[in-house]
């Protein structure tokens, strides 16, 4: 199979434009003929759920939680990126772009992530109406402040609860669309399985967690809006109920898997203390704009942090990395940080954490300003390990946080199962292979809001669907299926819980696919490396795995990517 | 740490709930509160035993999915915390504690400790929210808000719907929630097309979900994880008078 | 009207109706006490009886008495049918339940000190206002009819914990009021509290000095 990105002709800046025009339309009157189907109501799928419903289509919309706005979009805190150039610093829907493109390591379409800059602007006007609180500066206009990665200040705000305000402004949206009935909203479900009929998606198999019952929704297209599969690594800053199973029973479906090497470690989060944690707590990235990082400069120096004086520290991001110094991406911010741990030099009683000291900025601009900026991030670092940020430099280490890989989509946001379209975080689309700070809410929305209306027409207004009754026989056969594997694994009656199941599953997972695979593997790594920077130079290549079924291998199908606008090149930050 | 839990155990909506004893053995002082009853549940699940069944999600204060009456209080005996968030450094060793869902009509309870807070999600459908459609919008400076004005939206918008205002309140009432909303909209010149229309629909639906009167005791704004003033229900009782006699 | 039926239905509007009906006989209060201070005039009750003896005869005073009563009758009705109705609101309520942690006793308590009040009122109505207006001979004297009554110690007494209940009704109802009203923000607040004090402490205190000065046989 030959992997078609249906990217739109013409130069990169007006290929948006053109694929819009010559997208097939469905006519106003026509649209409340068809439902919609979406799965999941973070950003991207609240967003899409109300954009869609306000075209004028109908739309089914269900969550696992039993309200749209517990989605797991709430817990981003830092911001959203859009290159309004408010600051005047240079910034440009180019730059945005190009950054976008070089910090995911250069293994994004183009052409996507230059609609994603594109439309990052409306998704901030869009918000705003919405009425989100956005930080402001004293004048009344939107503030911003400037994220790992970046050197411009693009990111817009709301306080350390940004996620969940835009996922607020989002629900708003969804909720006014319920109350005129175009969505349908149910919630405490769980989709179990795809429904693939002639080849298309109509529909899905959902639990109702409620009463236990499976029940079938039905429509002519399904969006998966479902988030990342992080949850493989069990200790992981998402929330529980973030399973990946919609993305995973799709991909059984047959919907190709894209790059699913690439999962984001986040630098910032609060360490592991004791093996009985259910998860680890991210705090926001911004605190690097603020923190400064630094080990002692002495391997295994257990000194009380004030007693390590200035000169016996390294704040090894500054010396390795001086134009952006704290502020480098988040892979290189959490590789460093895992290296000095790896050497000797962490901290801490487990030695697996290294120091984010604002004594300099407290001294600089004084406890308030910190308290303003940052006072709930101290007081969850202070609710969760009992110390006092203020005082004593916070502990940080890396944690997975992200998934940039998902199912794979063309530039429709379709996956290889016609009319299965999947959006925000399970989509591999815009990232590449590192996501940049405050861009997994940029691409939720702009997904949500302002691509999957456009382009999920040109898919209904192209295609015939038959009708279909929900005892048709490709829903009874998913429902036995299903009920067979309910039934198998509630009368397995083992010797260890599921969650302990899953802790195996996710300590195998960061020993040898974290952040540094095991030992022979490094050594094996070393010797692929060079090959591998051969190949690479040779092409760059989007890696979708293809399910074949139990036992069997999975094959690989690659999508070749074009630079035409940004020259790749090994990613310096000095 | 060890403790005695007397927990609310309740099959379904309908069946009657009582409460039943557990132990919790060998429990960290930085365990949360969820992570102890997952000790509990573990060791439930291995004796192959219903396991307590209570929401959660993100584990870190911001889903607003989790919610306990931990011995007489909403979210446990810390103040701005989520039960989530609620560390077990908090309680004595060997101490008793009673666990119970949200107790309000409005929030009937579906199982065990997890009780049904959809009556929320109705009273903001009834109109907590700006109606614009996708790409309707203005420039994002094109109005200007004062900072004061911007922060104290902020403040309101904070609001994670646990619940534990309703929980706590002698009355039910949701007045916590539903102004922190109506206040939310109103300091915003956004909102303010809609301010009359959206105050009283959602006060109307507020009432008919069943949630009962504001006696001001203040006692939501002493339980709120997210430390949500009354000064916000000031706000909307404001925007009230003036949407009927103005 | 179909508004103000709907206002009146609503919660807050309910509210309203209690604080603002509230807030009218904490004003009458004032009235009422200033007129018996005079009780402490040092002419053995004259100022006090002539002043018994004229205010009935004031038009305006008896048309304000009928509103008064209306105010008073509005005032319990609705608050007693928001007590009742809140009452259900909760079908099973809490095992443990530590409401002083979060509440002050005075908020949670306007019911019962509230009903109290209003049972005093009842004893006071039948003992002063009644027997003035319907019983009185020739030669009433309001001041000796008070001073027999609060120089008896079971009356006097009662006068007193009703005086301390009514403050405490007032410490949580004053503010409240202006709460509902949407005036007790952020400026306003630390002015409601103190005024608040002449009305729950000093108010009372004025009321309950005339059975002391009594009882005490000044």
């Amino acid at each position: 199979m030959v992997l078609n990105s249906k990217i739109p002709e013409g130069p990169i800046q007006q290929k948006w434009d053109n694929h819009r025009f010559n997208i097939k339309l469905v006519n106003a009157a026509n649209k409340r003929k068809y439902t919609i189907v979406v799965v999941g109501t973070g950003l991207a799928g609240s967003s899409a759920a109300a954009s869609l419903a306000e075209l004028g289509y109908n739309v089914i919309s269900l969550c696992y939680h039993e309200s749209p706005r517990r989605a797991h979009s709430i817990a981003a805190q830092g911001g959203i990126n859009a290159p309004k150039n408010y600051k005047n610093d240079g910034d440009s829907i180019w730059r945005l772009f190009y950054d976008t493109v070089k910090g995911g390591d250069y293994r994004a379409r183009e052409a996507n992530v230059y609609r994603l800059a594109q439309v990052s602007g409306n998704i901030i006007d869009q918000c705003v109406a919405q009425g989100v609180p956005f930080g402001r500066e004293y004048g009344g206009l939107l503030d911003n402040r400037s994220f790992g990665g970046a050197q411009v200040s693009r990111t817009f705000y709301a306080r350390g609860q940004t996620g969940q305000q835009l996922l607020l402004g989002a629900y708003g949206a969804l909720s006014r669309q319920i109350n005129s009935g175009r969505v349908k909203f149910f919630g405490r479900r769980e989709m179990l399985d795809l429904i693939v009929i002639e080849g298309q998606a109509r529909g899905i198999l959902a639990r109702n967690m409620e009463t236990g019952a499976l029940e079938s929704y039905i429509g002519d297209a399904v969006v998966l809006a479902t988030g990342g599969y992080g949850n493989t690594f069990y200790l992981a800053t998402m929330a529980k109920y973030s399973n990946g199973t919609a993305i995973w029973k799709a991909h059984k479906k047959g919907a190709f898997f894209g790059n699913p090497c690439f999962t984001q470690i986040h630098p910032t989060c609060i360490p592991l203390s004791s093996d009985y944690q259910s998860k680890l707590t991210l705090m926001s990235e911004s605190l690097r704009n603020d923190g400064r990082i630094w080990v002692p400069k002495k391997a295994g120096d257990k000194r009380n942090p004030k007693d390590i004086p200035e000169e016996e520290r390294d704040y090894y991001l500054e010396r390795l990395y001086p134009s952006f110094g704290n502020l480098v991406p988040r892979d290189v911010a959490s590789r460093r940080a895992k290296e000095m741990c790896d050497k000797g030099f962490g901290v801490g009683s487990t030695g697996l954490a290294v120091y984010l000291d604002f004594a300099d900025t407290i001294k600089r601009n004084g406890k308030e300003w910190v308290e303003e900026k940052y006072g709930n991030l101290f007081d969850m670092y202070h609710e969760i390990t009992a110390e006092n940020a203020y005082e004593t430099p916070m502990r940080i280490y890396p944690a997975v946080h992200y998934t940039m890989g998902g199912l794979w989509v063309d530039y429709n946001l379709m996956t290889t199962i016609p009319g299965l379209y999947v959006i925000g975080e399970a989509n591999f689309s815009d990232h590449g292979a590192n996501r940049l700070g405050a861009s997994a809410l940029m691409q939720g929305l702009a997904d949500g809001y302002f691509v999957i209306p456009y382009t999920i027409g040109d898919y209904l207004a192209s295609t015939k669907f038959p009708q279909i009754k929900p005892d048709h026989p490709a829903f009874k056969e998913a429902e036995r299926n299903i009920q067979e594997l309910i039934k198998k694994l509630l009368s397995i009656k083992g010797k260890q819980t599921v969650d302990e199941i899953h802790k195996r599953l996710g300590k195998v997972m960061y020993d040898h696919c974290g952040m540094a695979r095991n030992e022979a593997g490094l050594k094996k790594a070393l010797q692929l490396i060079p090959q591998l920077r051969e190949e690479f130079e040779k092409f760059a290549y989007v890696a979708a795995w293809e399910y074949k079924g139990n036992g069997l291998n999975w094959e690989l199908h690659k999508e070749p990517l074009a630079f035409e606008y940004v020259k790749p090149s090994t990613r310096s930050y000095k | 740490m060890n403790f005695t839990l007397k927990i609310w155990r309740q099959h379904d909506r309908n069946s009657k709930g009582k409460f039943v004893e557990y132990k919790a053995s060998d429990i960290s002082p930085d365990m949360s509160f969820l992570e102890m009853l997952d000790a509990v549940n573990r060791d439930l699940a291995k004796k192959n035993e219903d396991i307590i069944a209570f929401d959660h999600d993100c584990r870190e204060g911001i889903c607003g999915s989790c919610g306990l009456y931990i011995s007489g209080r909403a979210h446990g005996p810390q103040r701005g915390v989520t039960t989530c968030e609620l560390r077990m450094r908090h309680f004595h060793d060997g101490e008793t504690i009673v666990v119970e869902p949200w107790r309000a009509k409005a929030f009937p309870v579906i199982k065990d400790l997890i009780v049904d807070r959809t009556a929320f999600d109705r009273v903001i459908q009834s109109g907590g929210y700006i109606s614009v459609d996708t790409g309707s919008t203005p420039e994002a400076s094109s109005i200007p808000i004062p900072k004061a004005n911007a922060e104290e939206a902020m403040d309101a918008a904070a609001c994670i719907g646990c619940g534990a205002c309703v929980a706590v309140c002698k009355n039910s009432s949701a007045m916590l929630f539903m102004s922190a909303k109506v206040s939310q909209l109103a300091l915003l010149p956004q909102g303010h097309a809609e301010r009359k229309i959206r105050v009283q629909r959602m006060v109307h639906q507020m009432d008919k979900e069943g949630f009962g009167h504001c006696s001001n005791t203040y006692a939501c704004e002493q339980e709120c994880p997210k430390k949500i003033s009354v000064a916000h229900i000031t706000r909307m009782n404001r925007e009230f008078i003036r949407a009927a006699f103005w | 009207m179909r508004a103000l039926v709907q206002f009146y239905n609503s919660s807050v509007g309910k509210k309203l109706i209690v604080g603002l009906t509230g807030i009218l006989l904490i004003g009458y209060l004032i009235i009422h006490l200033f007129g018996n201070l005079l009780i402490f005039r040092n002419d053995c009750g004259k100022a006090f009886d002539t002043y018994a003896e004229i205010l009935p005869q004031v038009v305006i005073i008896r048309t304000i008495e009928i509103g008064l009563f209306l105010i008073f009758i509005f005032h319990i009705v609705t608050a007693a049918y928001t007590w009742l109705l809140n009452k259900q609101t909760r079908d099973q309520n809490y095992k443990v339940r530590k409401p002083g942690q979060t509440s002050p006793l005075t908020s949670r308590t306007m019911f019962f000190s509230g009903s109290i009040v209003f049972i005093f009122l009842v004893v006071h109505m039948r003992q002063f206002w009644y027997n003035s207006r319907y019983e009185a001979g020739e030669h009433y004297s309001m001041y000796e009819v008070v001073k027999t009554t609060f120089s008896e110690p079971v009356y006097g007494i009662f006068y007193l914990i009703a005086m301390f209940l009514l403050g405490f009704h007032l410490r949580h109802g004053f503010q409240s009021a202006f709460q509902t009203f949407g005036l007790r923000d952020k400026t306003y607040a630390p002015i409601i509290e103190w005024c608040g004090i002449i009305f729950w402490l000093l108010i009372p205190l004025g009321f309950a000095s005339m059975p002391l000065f009594f009882l005490l046989n000044f």
